[in-house]
C-alpha cells in the first residue's frame, strides 16, 4: 500500500535568538496509511505538537520531506498550504477554538466560506455535520451557551464539514471530564470507521490513546516507540 | 469568500462593538459634515457676491472723462469736460460690441415738495438707463426719449426720495422743485436697496440728461457714459473698441495718455469670484484635515481590533482562510466604517447647510460635487487607513495566532 502520509527525516529547528536554537524535531520518519487512527504520545516538549503543526500545514519543516497523498508539502506557498488545510484537513483543538459570539451553525459553515461553497449548500451541509455529532437542536446556540463537550462536538462538525482526508486532534479531551472525553473519542472513532477518515490524535492519556489503532511515542524530537 | 458574505461578516464584527464603532465613525462623520457644510457655505458666499455685483449690471462699461496731464499736473477723474453727447452717439454707431449707450450727468441738489425738503443726487440720463440697470418702476412710468430730446422738466424718484418728500402720498403727477425749477414726477422706481459697498441706490432722482445739462447746470459735457456690451463675453471687445474710437475722436496721439477711462465691472466680478473660490478651497482643505484625523481614528481602532481578534484570525487561517481573505475581511470593516461615517456626515452636512441657510437667509446651495467628493474621500480614507491594519492581520503566523491569549 502506498503511504497516505509519509514523513522522511523531518527536522524542525526554532531559532529563538542568534545563538539560541531549539531542536523540536530531530529526524522523524513515519508512514501513515489511509484510514489509519494514530495516537501520538509523549511528554511535553517531545515535539508532538510541532509534528502536528507540520502535518496540519500550519508550518513547514526545516529539513526533510513530508508528503500528503504523494504531494510534497515542504515547498508550498502559504496560500497553497491554506488551500490544503481547507480541503484535506480538519482540526480539533484542546481549547475548541470556536469563533466567539458566533452560532454553532456559522462556526461549522466557516471552512466552506473559504472553499466558496454557495450559501444554500453551505447551510444544508453544516446542518448535516451538526446532526452527525448529535447537536441538531443547538445549531443556533452560541459557544458560551454550550457545555465543553458540546463545543468540542461543534469543532468536530467544523473539522468534518469539508469532507477532509485527515482529522488532526490535538488533545481533544484535555479540557473535558472523562465521560465527555469518552463520548468525543467515540465520535472520532466512528468517523474513522464509517468514512475511513485518517485520524491523528495527540494525547498524553493512555486510555485515550487506547481508542487508536496505533500508538507512536515521541521523546526529545525522536520516535521511541511505534506499536 | 464572496462579496455579500464578506459584507455580512464585517457588519457583524462592527455590531459586536456598537459603541466603539459609533465613536470611531464620529471622526469621519464630523469630517465629511464639515467639508460639505463649509464648501456649500463658500459657494453660497460666492453666489451672494456675484448677485450683488450683477445687480450693478455685469456687462456694464462705465466711461469716465478725465485724468489729463497739463503742465505736469495729472488731474483726477471727472475734472475735465471732454466727454460729450456726440461721443455717446458715435460709440453706439461705430462699436459693434456695444448694445446700448447712456449718457449720464450727475449733480446734487436740494429738492423741495411743499414743506418737505431733501438733499439728494440728481442723475441725468436717458430711458436706456432703466434697461441697462434692469430697474423696474413701482408706480407711474419712466420718462421717454421725447422728454430727453425736448429737455422736459420731468423726473423719476428713487424710493428713498419718494418717502422723504411724500411720506405715504402718491408722488406720481405731483410737482417738486429742484433748484427752484418745477419738475413733474412721472414715476417711482422699485427699491433696489444698498449696493455691496453700502450706498443707498434708492436715494436718487432720475431726470433726462438734457434737462440737467440745459436747465439745472448749464453745461454741454457729460459726467460719464454707461455702455452695455452685447454679451458678457464681449465686454473686453467693447472696452477696446470704445477706447480706440474715443482716442481717435479726442485726437490723442500715439504715446499720450487717454483723457478718459473705461471701467468694466466684469473685472470686479472675476476678482470676487476668485477670492471666494480661494476661500472655499481653503475652508474645504481645513475641513479635510478633520477627515484625515477621522481616518487615523479608524486606523487606531482597526489596529486594536486586529490584536484583539488574533485568535479569530488564527482560527480562520486554520480552516483555510488565505491571507487575502483575512486582508479583505479587515479592509471591508474599515471601508464600511468610513462609508457609514460618510453617509451620516452627508446627511448631517446637508441638514446643517440647510438650517444655516434657513436661519441666516444666506443662499446655501447643496452642491452635489461636494457630496461626491466627500463620499469618495471618506471611502478613500477607509481604504488608506484600513490597509495597514488589514495587512498586519493577513500576515500573521497561524500557529502564533492560534496560541494567542
Amino acid at each position: 500500500m502506498t503511504s497516505f502520509i509519509s514523513a522522511d527525516q523531518l527536522h524542525k529547528t526554532y531559532y529563538l535568538t542568534d545563538d539560541l536554537q531549539v531542536h523540536a524535531l530531530r529526524g522523524i520518519s513515519l508512514e501513515i496509511g489511509q484510514g489509519d487512527f494514530v495516537a501520538i504520545m509523549g511528554p511535553s516538549g517531545s515535539g508532538k505538537s510541532t509534528f502536528m503543526n507540520l502535518l496540519g500545514c500550519l508550518d513547514v519543516p526545516t529539513s526533510g520531506r513530508l508528503c500528503l497523498e504523494g504531494v510534497e508539502l515542504s515547498s508550498r506557498s502559504q496560500d497553497e498550504l491554506a488551500e490544503i488545510r481547507n480541503r484535506k484537513i480538519g482540526f480539533v483543538f484542546q481549547n475548541f477554538n470556536l469563533l466567539a459570539r458566533t452560532s454553532s451553525l456559522e462556526n461549522v459553515e466557516l471552512p466552506m466560506f473559504y472553499s466558496r461553497v454557495p450559501s444554500s449548500k453551505r447551510h444544508t451541509r453544516a446542518v448535516e455535520a451538526l446532526q452527525r455529532v448529535g447537536l441538531k437542536e443547538k445549531i443556533h446556540n452560541l459557544p458560551n451557551q454550550l457545555s465543553g463537550g458540546e463545543q468540542q462536538r461543534v469543532a468536530i462538525a467544523r473539522a468534518l464539514v469539508n469532507n477532509p482526508a485527515i482529522i488532526l486532534a490535538d488533545e481533544p479531551t484535555g479540557n473535558l471530564d472523562t465521560e465527555t472525553g469518552g463520548e468525543i473519542m467515540q465520535i472520532l472513532k466512528s468517523l474513522n470507521e464509517e468514512f475511513t477518515i485518517t485520524i491523528i490524535l495527540v494525547t498524553h492519556e493512555s486510555h485515550i490513546a487506547g481508542y487508536a489503532k496505533r500508538q507512536v511515542v515521541f521523546r526529545d524530537g525522536r520516535i521511541i516507540s511505534d506499536r | 469568500m464572496d462579496f455579500f458574505a464578506s459584507v455580512r461578516v464585517a457588519l457583524r464584527a462592527l455590531r459586536k462593538n456598537k459603541l466603539r464603532s459609533l465613536l470611531t465613525v464620529l471622526g469621519v462623520v464630523i469630517g465629511v459634515c464639515a467639508v460639505i457644510t463649509l464648501v456649500n457655505m463658500g459657494s453660497g458666499a460666492q453666489i451672494s457676491i456675484e448677485e450683488a455685483i450683477s445687480g450693478l449690471g455685469t456687462n456694464l462699461l462705465i466711461i469716465f472723462p478725465g485724468s489729463v496731464t497739463k503742465g505736469g499736473i495729472r488731474t483726477g477723474y471727472g475734472t475735465v469736460t471732454t466727454l460729450t453727447d456726440d461721443d455717446a452717439q458715435a460709440i453706439l454707431k461705430e462699436c459693434p460690441a456695444v448694445q446700448m449707450v447712456t449718457p449720464v450727468v450727475n449733480s446734487a441738489a436740494q429738492v423741495v415738495f411743499q414743506n418737505q425738503n431733501w438733499g439728494t443726487s440728481i442723475f441725468g440720463t436717458d430711458p436706456d438707463y432703466q434697461r441697462i440697470k434692469n430697474w423696474a418702476l413701482e408706480r407711474g412710468e419712466f420718462f421717454t426719449l421725447q422728454d430727453v430730446k425736448a429737455a422736459t422738466k420731468v423726473c423719476v424718484l428713487g424710493r428713498t426720495v419718494a418717502e422723504k418728500l411724500f411720506g405715504g402720498q402718491n408722488p406720481v403727477g405731483q410737482v417738486i422743485r429742484i433748484k427752484r425749477i418745477p419738475f413733474r414726477v412721472t414715476g417711482v422706481l422699485e427699491p433696489k436697496g444698498q449696493t455691496a459697498f453700502g450706498q443707498d441706490q434708492d436715494d436718487t432722482i432720475i431726470v433726462p440728461y438734457t434737462t440737467v445739462q440745459k436747465r439745472l447746470m448749464g453745461v454741454t459735457y457729460l459726467t460719464m457714459l454707461m455702455a452695455s456690451a452685447v454679451s458678457l463675453d464681449l465686454v473686453t471687445d467693447a472696452q477696446e473698441q470704445i477706447r480706440t474710437l474715443l482716442r481717435h475722436r479726442h485726437q490723442i496721439k500715439e504715446g499720450q495718455d487717454d483723457d478718459f477711462t473705461v471701467r468694466n465691472l466684469a473685472d470686479l466680478t472675476a476678482v470676487f469670484s476668485t477670492i471666494t473660490r480661494i476661500l472655499t478651497l481653503l475652508l474645504g482643505s481645513i475641513a479635510s484635515i478633520s477627515l484625515i484625523v477621522g481616518g487615523i481614528g479608524i486606523m487606531n481602532i482597526m489596529l486594536v481590533s486586529v490584536t484583539e481578534r488574533t485568535r479569530e484570525i488564527g482560527i480562520r487561517m486554520s480552516v483555510g482562510a488565505k491571507s487575502r481573505d483575512i486582508l479583505l475581511q479587515f479592509l471591508f470593516e474599515a471601508v464600511l466604517l468610513s462609508l457609514m461615517g460618510g453617509v451620516m456626515g452627508i446627511v448631517l452636512g446637508i441638514g446643517l447647510t440647510t438650517s444655516i441657510g434657513y436661519f441666516t437667509g444666506w443662499p446655501t446651495p447643496v452642491s452635489f460635487n461636494a457630496i461626491l467628493i466627500a463620499f469618495i474621500f471618506a471611502s478613500g480614507v477607509g481604504i488608506f487607513f484600513g490597509l495597514y491594519p488589514a495587512r498586519k492581520a493577513s500576515r500573521m503566523n497561524p500557529i502564533d495566532a492560534l496560541r494567542y491569549e
